[in-house]
């Protein structure tokens, strides 16, 4: 490898093609330095090209997808084999114990119509607005993105929740037009306020970025929670409906808890966009104080004094 | 001759007579690759915490490390910039940082010419080290104690895969310069 050879020597055209090719990789860097400037001012400025190019890589993300699932199957199939025989009867008693659970939540649920019945409550089941891969996530960077096989032409927008059967995976960032960037709850980015499952005790869900999420509780004081308790979405801001599944609390802090996220990203394969649970609350958070929302009477009558 | 030795009248890259190298294979192949390593590393897992080792990073270095000149030294901008369309870096972070790191490279080797594999690998390790330090501040990620250590698996994972990159590296190298048949 003697570099010597790669010396231009006494031939002047050698020189000059050296040196514009350092003054070509310095203005190089110099337009990085401003891209860069651009995108952290303005976080969106470059999202249609990005867009662009993941929509040309989706159909090998789409077969990479179906490969890692393939995969995770195998080995959770080995593991099977390896622990049947305790495993069985743990899951034996843990069937017995469920079927009982269910005859008492079939009384809990009766009643529930009933009492719906008498208040004239509709029950409303969100139908999701697509269901897609989760084909991949960002890979080194320390943002936690992840990317969905679905976009703007199956109706897919930006802000929409995403999420798999187990609980919420993080919320879309940029439709194109067949993928979609969704921000996962892990990124330290990611803001999300839940309640506690069983109680009133509400707090915001922030990303650790190390695949774990800060609980911080919104009124301090006793910390009132223990380990194994389960966050769910609360419904405020509007983005996420409430009751969705999110976080369980694995370690207790001063101010709240470290909670693991209900749907890892890892074992996401199938994943559903719903609709924005309250558009109007969206639109009312983004409208400054002094405006009226658009949509709502302004050309009131004065009252008659 | 051919009774004599078979391999007479071939090379390292297949027989000599009436075939030629290909431009565009022996000048393209190295993009392409960088290229592609900038694609894969998005693929094959879905993690909860940055695991993957900048992939792009690392075989551009190889290529640099193994045939320099090869890829000219503002090479950093354009496969910067396609890097950081699926990095999920802010655009412009890789395009910055790839081409920092061709240039430093430069400089280096007209102080240091000769190295040898365990030199270029410590080079590579350290990029890799600020590159990721770097493109933690960059990425608008939180910065604090937990971000510094869930970088630790990565880096490592870095350490172990250079080598594993400059070995498929100096295989495209060699395919790189495959010779075809000429017509006429």
């Amino acid at each position: 490898m003697a570099p010597s050879s790669r010396r231009p020597g006494h031939s002047r055209k050698a020189q000059y093609g050296l040196f514009t090719g350092y003054v070509i990789a310095g203005i190089g860097a110099l337009l990085g330095a401003a891209l860069l400037v651009i995108s952290l001012i303005e976080p969106g400025a470059f999202g249609n090209l990005r867009g662009v190019a993941n929509d040309a890589v989706a159909p090998v993300s789409r077969t990479t997808a179906e490969a890692r699932e393939g995969g995770k199957g195998l080995i959770e199939t080995v593991r099977g084999y390896l622990r049947a025989g305790s495993q069985n009867a743990a899951l034996k008693r843990e069937v017995e114990l469920a079927r009982i659970r269910l005859k008492a939540d079939e009384a809990v649920k009766q009643e529930n119509a009933r009492l719906k019945g008498l208040l004239d409550l509709r029950t409303s089941e969100t139908k999701p607005v697509a269901i897609a891969h989760f084909v991949g996530s960002s890979g080194a960077s320390a943002r936690r993105f992840g990317y969905i096989g679905a976009g703007r032409s199956r109706g897919v927008e930006a802000g929409m929740p995403v999420r798999t059967a187990r609980g919420v995976v993080g919320r879309v960032l940029e439709a194109s037009f067949t993928t979609s960037r969704v921000l996962l709850l892990t990124d330290s980015q990611s803001v999300l306020p839940v309640r506690l499952a069983d109680r009133d005790v509400i707090a915001f869900a922030q990303g650790r970025g190390d695949g774990r999420i800060d609980i911080r509780l919104i009124n301090l004081g006793l910390n009132p929670l223990k380990r194994g308790d389960m966050f769910v979405t609360s419904g405020a801001g509007g983005f996420f409906r409430p009751g969705l599944p999110v976080a369980m609390v694995e370690q207790l802090t001063d101010d709240g808890a470290i909670a693991r996220v209900v749907s890892d990203p890892a074992a996401a394969d199938f994943v559903a966009v719903e609709p924005l649970y309250q558009p109007v609350l969206i639109e009312a958070a983004r409208t400054p104080a002094e405006e009226a929302l658009p949509g709502s009477e302004q050309d009131q009558e004065p009252a008659p004094r | 001759m051919e009774q004599l030795n078979p391999r007479a009248r071939r090379d390292a890259y297949g027989s000599r007579i009436n075939r030629a190298h290909s431009r565009v294979l022996a000048y393209g192949l190295p993009w392409v690759t960088v290229l592609l390593s900038s694609v894969v590393a998005s693929l094959p897992i879905a993690s909860a915490i940055p695991m993957v080792p900048p992939l792009a990073l690392l075989t551009l270095l190889a290529w640099r490390f193994i045939r320099p000149g090869l890829l000219p030294v503002w090479a950093g901008f354009p496969l910067g910039l396609w890097d950081d369309l699926f990095s999920g870096q802010p655009v412009g972070s890789g395009v910055l940082l790839f081409s920092l790191a061709l240039l430093g490279l430069e400089a280096l080797e007209a102080r240091f010419p000769w190295r040898s594999f365990v030199q270029d690998w410590l080079l590579a390790i350290a990029i890799t080290a600020v590159y990721l330090f770097v493109c933690l501040v960059f990425s608008g990620a939180r910065f604090d104690t937990i971000a510094l250590t869930y970088m630790g698996p990565q880096l490592l994972l870095s350490v172990i895969a250079y080598p594993i990159i400059a070995r498929m590296v100096a295989i495209f190298d060699r395919m790189r310069l495959v010779r075809f048949r000429v017509l006429g």
